[in-house]
């Protein structure tokens, strides 16, 4: 070997060695970044995504965090996440207790999004999903104590569709109503008007994402009642017609008050309407 | 070796001292002016320019979007706005023509802090080494673009890139953005000089590709002159770029910077006292492979 192929036998070594330790140091480098984006993937609970932002992974491929939906958002709600937030660095997010969405329907901050994080294919306001509202703390909630309050669903946009009034017996008082809101899911936009208006020092009405609000039924489910009224008929075992083992003369519909004996009602001598019979001795005196 | 204390002294002789330091200046004016652009938005209610520099509105006409952050982006599976796509075309026909590194030493924040490690470098004698190579910014551009592809956190650069945090921290808010920010300066001053620009930063490495074919670059025509003060290397952040042109006239090369690592910054052309260095197209050099360099010089001169 001569001097000159020695010196570039050791440039090469030197060169896949430099090279060997750069790849290594930027493989640890990316072994960091994959373990730390899993971790800066998960949102706290109450920081709620925009109006028709993508799936949380989605989103977080799509936003190139410019900031754009912050600067249209009229009433200045959005937030973009800082180094060393709980939220995905330079992401758009507001907290619905403090600066709720207001749902604007030309929605400007999917407008101004350029890159679909937040889908421009949302073109009714009422139809996006930012989180789901629930009803979180039946104990403090003043309805359930049967005091009026029914601010959430006064203060709702979408009022009595996605926040209804159940009214409901108070067994406290025996003689009052509850007025319980109940949340419609179908309807919620997740919005956070009523978590903001909640008049407790701790909302009891707060905005939860999808994942944490909603149960789901299992796939392999099917409600009997609804199979049937699809198929028109009873898909397990032909329906039998309930008999009943009464005697002669007697039979039974709920609808018709329970127990009904043919013929009972020419052998009474009380008329149906009790005035008669009220109204009977004057007559007869 | 190049006496510290006396850096920059012939050129101010030579030429005064704002004409030593007009590029420098120039550079400022810009990359505090592009911040300012977005910045009176935000401080004064005058909107001038919407967003930062992923992507931006100007007077709700212009959109621009960074090329870099997008093509990441579509690696996540995205498809872009029609908005999207013309900012990033127009983005990357400026960066084509002006060179892409142009955006280094013009356009990012981060350069600002950078430029302060070196400058405080060169003044407190500071000469740690480090064995990082100037290749391994390649080696995180493909970190980084791979990332968006295999991970499900999407955009994973962003979670940690400096130049769009510093960015995004002045023109939103900073949080603890600046830790980051420190720790590139006291990387720049005390480990490694242009350690991160010159050595590590992916978005540079994008841009370098982006503009490397660019018109605008700058030249040694009048490399006759040098008179191996040697200040240009010891300004330059990419002092590997000089070489070639400065010094390469018996081997027959161009006097033309052609690595497009050179950032365009201009530093070289102030620090010298002898105007060796000057901006000029790439392709106007190529007609004096025939002639005499001395009589077209002054033609083909921006």
């Amino acid at each position: 070997m001569s001097e000159s192929e020695k010196k570039n036998e050791l440039n090469r070594r030197q060169f896949l060695g430099n090279m060997l330790k750069t790849a290594c140091g930027v493989g640890l480098v990316g072994l960091g970044l994959g373990a730390y984006s899993n971790r800066a993937s998960s949102m706290p609970a109450n920081y709620v995504r925009p109006p028709g932002a993508l799936p949380e992974e989605d989103f977080l491929g799509a936003c190139i965090r410019c900031g754009l939906c912050v600067r249209d958002c009229p009433y200045d709600i959005l937030f973009l996440g800082e180094v060393g937030d709980e939220v995905a660095t330079g992401t758009p997010y507001f907290i619905a207790r403090t600066g709720p969405c207001e749902m604007c329907e030309d929605i400007p901050c999917v407008v101004a999004c350029p890159t679909n994080a937040l889908d421009h294919d949302l073109k009714d306001i009422e139809d996006s999903r930012m989180g789901l509202a629930v009803v979180i703390d039946q104990e403090s909630c003043i309805a359930f104590h049967g005091l009026r309050c029914e601010v959430c669903f006064n203060v709702c946009p979408i009022r009595g569709r996605a926040i209804s009034l159940d009214m409901q017996h108070n067994t406290r008082s025996g003689k009052h109503a509850l007025f319980i809101p109940v949340v419609h899911s179908d309807a919620c936009t997740g919005c956070g008007l009523c978590e903001r208006a909640c008049i407790l020092e701790e909302a009891a009405i707060k905005i939860f994402p999808m994942h944490l609000a909603k149960g789901e039924l299992g796939k392999h489910y099917r409600l009997g009642w609804k199979e049937k009224d699809k198929a028109g008929e009873s898909l397990v075992t032909p329906d039998t017609e309930h008999r009943y083992n009464l005697p002669e003369g007697v039979r039974y519909d709920l609808q018709g008050e329970g127990l009904i004996i043919e013929g009972e009602a020419e052998e009474t001598p009380f008329s149906s309407n009790p005035l008669d019979t009220l109204n009977s001795g004057f007559m007869d005196k | 070796m190049v006496d510290m204390t006396t850096l920059g002294d012939d050129a101010i002789a030579a030429k005064g001292w704002f004409k030593s330091h007009k590029f420098l200046i120039l550079r400022r004016l810009s990359q505090l002016g592009i911040l300012a652009l977005f910045l009176t938005g935000p401080w004064f209610g005058l909107w001038i320019v919407k967003g930062n520099l992923a992507s931006s509105l100007t007077l709700d006409f212009l959109p621009l979007t960074d090329p870099y952050v997008l093509l990441q982006a579509m690696l996540s599976g995205v498809v872009p706005e029609t908005a999207a796509i013309i900012g990033v075309v127009i983005v990357l026909l400026f960066y084509i023509l002006v060179g892409g590194r142009v955006y280094c030493s013009w356009v990012c924040p981060v350069n600002m802090v950078t430029d302060l490690a070196a400058w405080l470098r060169r003044k407190l004698g500071i000469r740690t080494t480090s064995q990082i190579s100037r290749t391994t910014r390649y080696w995180m551009l493909t970190l980084t673009l791979i990332l968006p592809l295999v991970v499900t956190g999407g955009i994973v650069w962003e979670l940690v890139n400096p130049v769009s945090m510093m960015f995004r921290g002045i023109v939103f808010s900073m949080g603890a953005a600046w830790i980051m920010i420190a720790g590139i300066f006291l990387f720049d001053l005390l480990v490694a000089k242009d350690g991160w620009c010159g050595h590590i930063c992916p978005v540079g490495a994008f841009y370098n590709l982006v503009g490397s074919k660019s018109l605008l670059k700058v030249n040694a025509l009048q490399r006759q002159a040098c008179n191996d003060c040697m200040e240009c290397y010891v300004v330059c952040p990419e002092p590997q770029v000089i070489k070639p042109a400065l010094k390469g006239e018996k081997k027959g090369l161009s006097p033309v910077i052609l690595s497009s690592d050179c950032t365009n910054c201009g530093r070289c052309i102030d620090i010298c006292a002898k105007d060796v260095f000057s901006y000029g197209g790439r392709h106007a050099i190529k007609i004096d492979e025939y002639k005499c360099e001395g009589e077209i010089n002054r033609g083909v001169r921006v």
